[in-house]
């Protein structure tokens, strides 16, 4: 019943950093900037890392990027990712463009299940997933979450919110949507996109960092796979948006109270 | 000439608002392409939602019992062939857990690029390019999408619903074939959270609570529920697990634009933020002084949130 999982390992901006465009407006400024792996995919790999503990397998983490993207492999590879490959690619890259990488990793791969964050923090644009699983005809789970709350047993116990049937070939999935959770449930091979309540995840430590550091790290080059390279997405400008002008500080409730209902009148 | 196709979400045979957001913004695309407008409808039973779109544009009807409960994989061949027979060189949606989670399949399978979350459009005839947020709304940028179809979803905060129209449209039933055994996916269950509250991305008012209510929402709701308001929650209050993850505003939540947002011990990430600057006005309570969401407030009230909150509501209620 083992699986084989490919989980991807996006390097992006931290979310701590300050992100400040170029005053051209053709890049942000990167000086400053610091770099890790795209929060959703962690819970990725935390997922694809629980999956294996329960039902053995294999995990494969991959990147798209240059050298830099080592980095974030080996992330990967330091939370008990098997191996990772580094598909090299300098330029920009779009959903189109990284969806078509992957469908070529998944037919090299033959993987079980993809294991994707739901968007990527740097562009947010949500769509590589779905994207995918479009491409290979399987089927998705974005959005991935489970009915326990990450303050539940379950999840101290380090659960896997996902299922896998006792057969080994459907997956159960609860996905966070509008109004409540859904369940779902896929055929394998499926493409599923985690969301933020799926798990907590772990922090690498100092063993599985040195241990990291000996596991196979395959590269392929992007030219090389036989696909169109133009990105299909292009950003012509980027600009900061107008900032929310600060108001005033009220002393108390009876003040705030009569700017909301006799100034702003929206009570 | 291009033509626009828009895809409305129905839920139990009620359409969604932000769909008439949608079509609002399909309208201003279609005015800048110089093109006809069409919406399609996909469901079981959906005879009143078609009924009801009429009033804004010509219907595609996609109505079968295999399409009762929503699945990407189902629905997005249906969609791209809809767009084909119509010629719709533009496909969009609203940006919300159906629009986010179709279009992109949609786009695959029109071999079209996508932009998601689109803010306003720019340009026109050939030259249409889509604004968007990157990096949590800390960027916009102006992208252009190099692929003959063309697929978005718009963020509704920032389009106005469309106007319904003086004649109304034609309803044109779409040809339904889904092999469902052989589909991939299957719809299991649905827990919803069932709330008499008004919907948290259409509420005129938001009350919103975050770490600083240590779990203890009883007065964000109490308060929310004197002025008929949404409840809403920053990530850190969802993660605990202190109340459902459909109440989440920010980055990856919700993005509201209410006429009040009313923030009660949020601190204010960056993330949270960019699910709630568009809102007219912001008040936030905190016991910090220093806490960011204070800066881009138009009132702050450094306080106890519990008592504030209480005696806020006193005044509403004594105000009827």
């Amino acid at each position: 019943m083992a699986l084989k999982i490919l989980v991807t390992a996006k390097r992006v901006e931290d979310p701590e950093s300050k992100i400040r465009v170029s005053p051209d407006g053709t890049s942000i400024v990167t000086e400053g900037v610091n770099y890790r792996l795209n929060p959703f995919d962690e819970i990725a790999v935390e997922e694809a890392l629980r999956l294996k503990e329960r039902h053995g397998g294999e995990i494969v983490a991959a990147s798209i990027g240059d050298d830099k993207s080592t980095t974030e492999i080996r992330t990967a590879l330091a939370l008990g990712a098997d191996r990772g490959i580094l598909v090299k690619h300098v330029g920009a890259l779009d959903p189109v463009l990284v969806a078509a990488i992957l469908a070529k990793l998944v037919e090299l791969e033959r993987p079980d299940l993809i294991l994707l964050g739901k968007q990527s923090i740097d562009d947010d644009q949500n769509q590589t997933g779905q994207y995918l699983a479009e491409t290979l005809g399987v089927g998705q789970a974005t959005f991935a979450s489970k009915l326990d709350s990450l303050e539940s047993e379950a999840e101290q116990n380090k659960q896997p919110g996902i299922l896998l049937s006792p057969d080994g070939k459907r997956l159960t999935v609860v996905r966070e949507v509008d109004g409540g959770l859904e369940t779902l449930e896929l055929s394998l091979p499926a493409v599923v996109t985690t969301d933020l309540r799926l798990n907590k995840p772990r922090f690498a430590t100092l063993p599985g960092i040195m241990k990291a550091k000996k596991k196979p790290l395959s590269e392929l080059r992007a030219s090389d796979l036989g696909l169109d390279l133009c990105p299909k997405v292009v950003v012509k400008r980027l600009s900061e948006p107008k900032k929310r002008k600060g108001g005033i500080r009220v002393a108390n409730v009876d003040e705030l109270w009569a700017k909301l209902h006799g100034e702003a009148k929206v009570l | 000439m291009s033509n626009v196709l828009i895809v409305a979400e129905q839920q139990g045979g009620m359409l969604r608002k932000a769909t008439l957001h949608a079509l609002g913004a399909g309208y201003q695309l279609a005015e800048r392409l110089s093109g006809k407008i069409h919406v399609i409808a996909l469901g079981k039973g959906i005879g009143t939602v078609a009924h009801e779109l009429r009033a804004y544009a010509d219907v595609v009807a996609a109505d079968a019992p295999v399409l009762e409960h929503y699945l990407a994989e189902a629905y997005a061949p249906i969609v791209a062939e809809a767009a084909r027979a119509l010629d719709a060189d533009y496909v969009g949606a609203a940006s919300n857990a159906f629009g986010k989670d179709l279009l992109p399949r949609v786009a695959a399978r029109l071999k079209a690029a996508m932009a998601s979350d689109v803010l306003a459009f720019g340009g026109d005839g050939a030259g249409i390019t889509f604004h968007r947020p990157m990096w949590a709304d800390n960027v916009l940028a102006e992208v252009e999408l190099r692929t003959p179809v063309k697929v978005f979803t718009i963020r509704p905060t920032e389009f106005s619903p469309a106007p319904k129209r003086p004649v109304a449209g034609d309803v044109i039933p779409a040809r339904v074939e889904v092999d469902a055994p052989a589909l991939k996916t299957r719809f299991v269950a649905f827990r919803e959270v069932k709330s008499a509250r008004p919907a948290l991305t259409e509420a005129r008012v938001v009350v919103a609570g975050g770490r600083g209510t240590r779990g203890n929402f009883r007065e964000v709701e109490a308060l929310a529920d004197e002025l008929g308001a949404a409840v809403g929650a920053s990530r850190a209050a969802v993660d605990a697990g202190w109340v459902p993850n459909d109440w989440q505003v920010g980055q990856t939540g919700k993005v509201v634009a209410p006429e009040l947002y009313i923030a009660a011990g949020i601190s204010g990430a960056i993330q949270h933020l960019a699910g709630m600057k568009g809102s007219k006005v912001i008040v936030a309570i905190n016991k910090d002084p220093e806490a960011p969401i204070l800066q881009i407030a138009d009132y702050g009230l450094v306080a106890d949130l519990f008592e504030a909150l209480s005696e806020l509501r006193a005044k509403v209620k004594a105000s009827r």
